[in-house]
């Protein structure tokens, strides 16, 4: 009996983004499915945050295209598109006011008010029982991660983008981010797509791992010892 | 004294020119020699065009009021319709200087002219209608221009400070769009950071109206001999419709710029960030 692939949320064809005669990402064709998490890494510079942009359609390909749910998201209207393909990126940027209001700002876009309840929910989840009513001006860099980690939760978007999610938290606190993204990712069906420099948290996530470099992909491989295996070879 | 010696207005306006014109000559000239002994001990090279340039600006502001003042001798007996065409002229040269404040902004231009347009000529026009300002050549003229010059620089603040303001906070606004935030939401604590500090040079302004500086209006009425009570009131007549202008002229380049800042796919523009990363 064939095993029942899982569905593709998102796929890229041709993707390419140019700016000024630089080339930042290049033909990229990658997809993915409902329920796994798939890591990216390459050295800096490589393209995966301009990769990460391109999904989000914070910048336009100069290229090819993403297709969302086999949608062109070209046709999509952008707002709509980005509530469903969410991006954290790697400097966490909160909006003034309480941790509340930026938990619920993404939905508020879509006319849709978080209750208290949901809103506890989602900061217990991270470690950040009571922190409701605080001001973001008071939060350490660690807790504004993780508050930008549950907004954009908070839109429960059918793909996540992870831009080194968990670079600025202590080992505790990014055991309890991965255990959040891994819950979120398997009950939601969403798809993931994490970029880390971190070996061993790819490990312990990723079933797939893509590798970038100068703005290609350059490996697609199903564990990290493929990558490690390849990296080795003479 | 140099009215007991000269008569003519006419030459007596030259002469009092020229003082004036070789006044600021001497200051420059301080000035160049002050700067040029500066490089010359430190092997610099900063301020070298200062004197050219100052020569330009003195005697192209020289040509351009005796221009005006050639033009409004000849306006005079016209009829109202062509003092309001000669500030329509005014407010086409005033978008033009305003836009180089947004640098390189796409649209800048035409957004400072309608900005000045809608502040600077709904304010004219109904106060012209209501009879606060005189409906003659000789008042329209000077007064509209004054409001014009005050819609300028309100319209070329605003766009620094809002370029500033995108520039400086690209990536927060980015986090907005990126949660599926529109473009004006995401702009909106920024664009009022912007609004208020382009406003709080003009409420200055009023603050320190008659107690740090006498303003050109009052001053020319009392030269002229009318009442300094009635002056002075007129002068806040004329500061009031600047503020009233700069207000209206403020909120609608923050209306029209926004957009500018963002492409069709609602993502900020090259101008506004720097989206090169890897």
């Amino acid at each position: 009996m064939p095993v029942k692939q899982a569905a593709v949320i998102l796929a890229t064809q041709g993707l390419g983004r140019q700016v000024g005669g630089k080339t930042l990402v290049d033909a990229i064709a990658l997809a993915l499915h409902a329920g796994e998490i798939v890591a990216m890494i390459g050295p800096s510079g490589s393209g995966k945050s301009s990769l990460l942009r391109l999904l989000n359609r914070l910048d336009e390909p100069t290229s090819g295209t993403v297709l969302l749910w086999g949608e062109d998201y070209r046709t999509l209207p952008p707002r709509q598109l980005r509530s469903q393909v969410g991006l954290v990126m790697q400097q966490p940027y909160l909006f003034r006011g309480s941790v509340a209001d930026n938990i619920r700002f993404g939905p508020r876009q879509r006319q849709m008010l978080l209750d208290d309840a949901t809103v506890d929910g989602l900061l217990d989840s991270v470690g950040l029982t009571g922190y409701g009513q605080r001001d973001v001006k008071h939060l350490s860099g660690g807790e504004a991660q993780r508050v930008a980690i549950v907004r954009t939760l908070a839109n429960q978007p059918h793909v996540l983008l992870l831009d080194e999610p968990t670079s600025a938290l202590d080992e505790a606190s990014e055991q309890i981010i991965e255990r959040v993204l891994v819950g979120y990712v398997s009950q939601q069906q969403a798809a993931c797509l994490l970029v880390s420099h971190r070996p061993e948290q790819v490990q312990r996530l990723a079933q797939r791992v893509l590798s970038m470099d100068r703005g290609h992909l350059t490996a697609i491989e199903e564990t990290m010892e493929h990558i490690y295996a390849e990296s080795m070879d003479p | 004294m140099l009215n007991q010696w000269i008569p003519d207005p006419l030459w007596l306006g030259i002469a009092q020119a020229a003082i004036a014109l070789v006044l600021a000559l001497l200051v420059l000239l301080v000035l160049l020699v002050t700067i040029a002994r500066f490089n010359a001990t430190t092997g610099t090279t900063a301020g070298d065009r200062l004197g050219q340039d100052t020569l330009m600006a003195l005697a192209r502001g020289l040509i351009q009021i005796i221009l005006v003042g050639l033009v409004l001798g000849l306006l005079l007996d016209q009829a109202l319709w062509t003092g309001g065409v000669m500030l329509l002229v005014m407010m086409t040269f005033a978008a033009n200087i305003a836009q180089r404040r947004a640098r390189g902004t796409p649209g800048a231009f035409g957004v400072a002219l309608v900005s000045i347009a809608g502040g600077a000529g709904s304010v004219v026009a109904l106060m012209t209608w209501l009879g606060v300002i005189e409906p003659t050549i000789a008042s329209l003229i000077p007064i509209g221009s004054i409001i014009v010059a005050g819609a300028m620089q309100s319209c070329g603040q605003a766009l620094d400070r809002l370029q500033g303001e995108v520039r400086a906070h690209s990536a927060e606004i980015e986090a907005g769009l990126a949660l599926g935030a529109a473009p004006s939401t995401t702009m909106a604590p920024f664009v009022q950071a912007a609004m208020l500090a382009s406003l709080i040079p003009r409420l200055d302004i009023l603050r320190s109206l008659g107690i740090v500086w006498i303003p050109g209006i009052m001053a020319g009425m009392i030269l002229g001999g009318i009442d300094p009570i009635y002056a002075a009131l007129y002068q806040f007549v004329i500061m009031a419709l600047v503020f009233a202008t700069a207000t209206l002229t403020v909120c609608l380049t923050m209306v029209l710029m926004q957009k500018h800042f963002f492409t069709p796919a609602e993502q900020l523009s090259a101008e506004a960030s720097p989206s090169t990363r890897g």
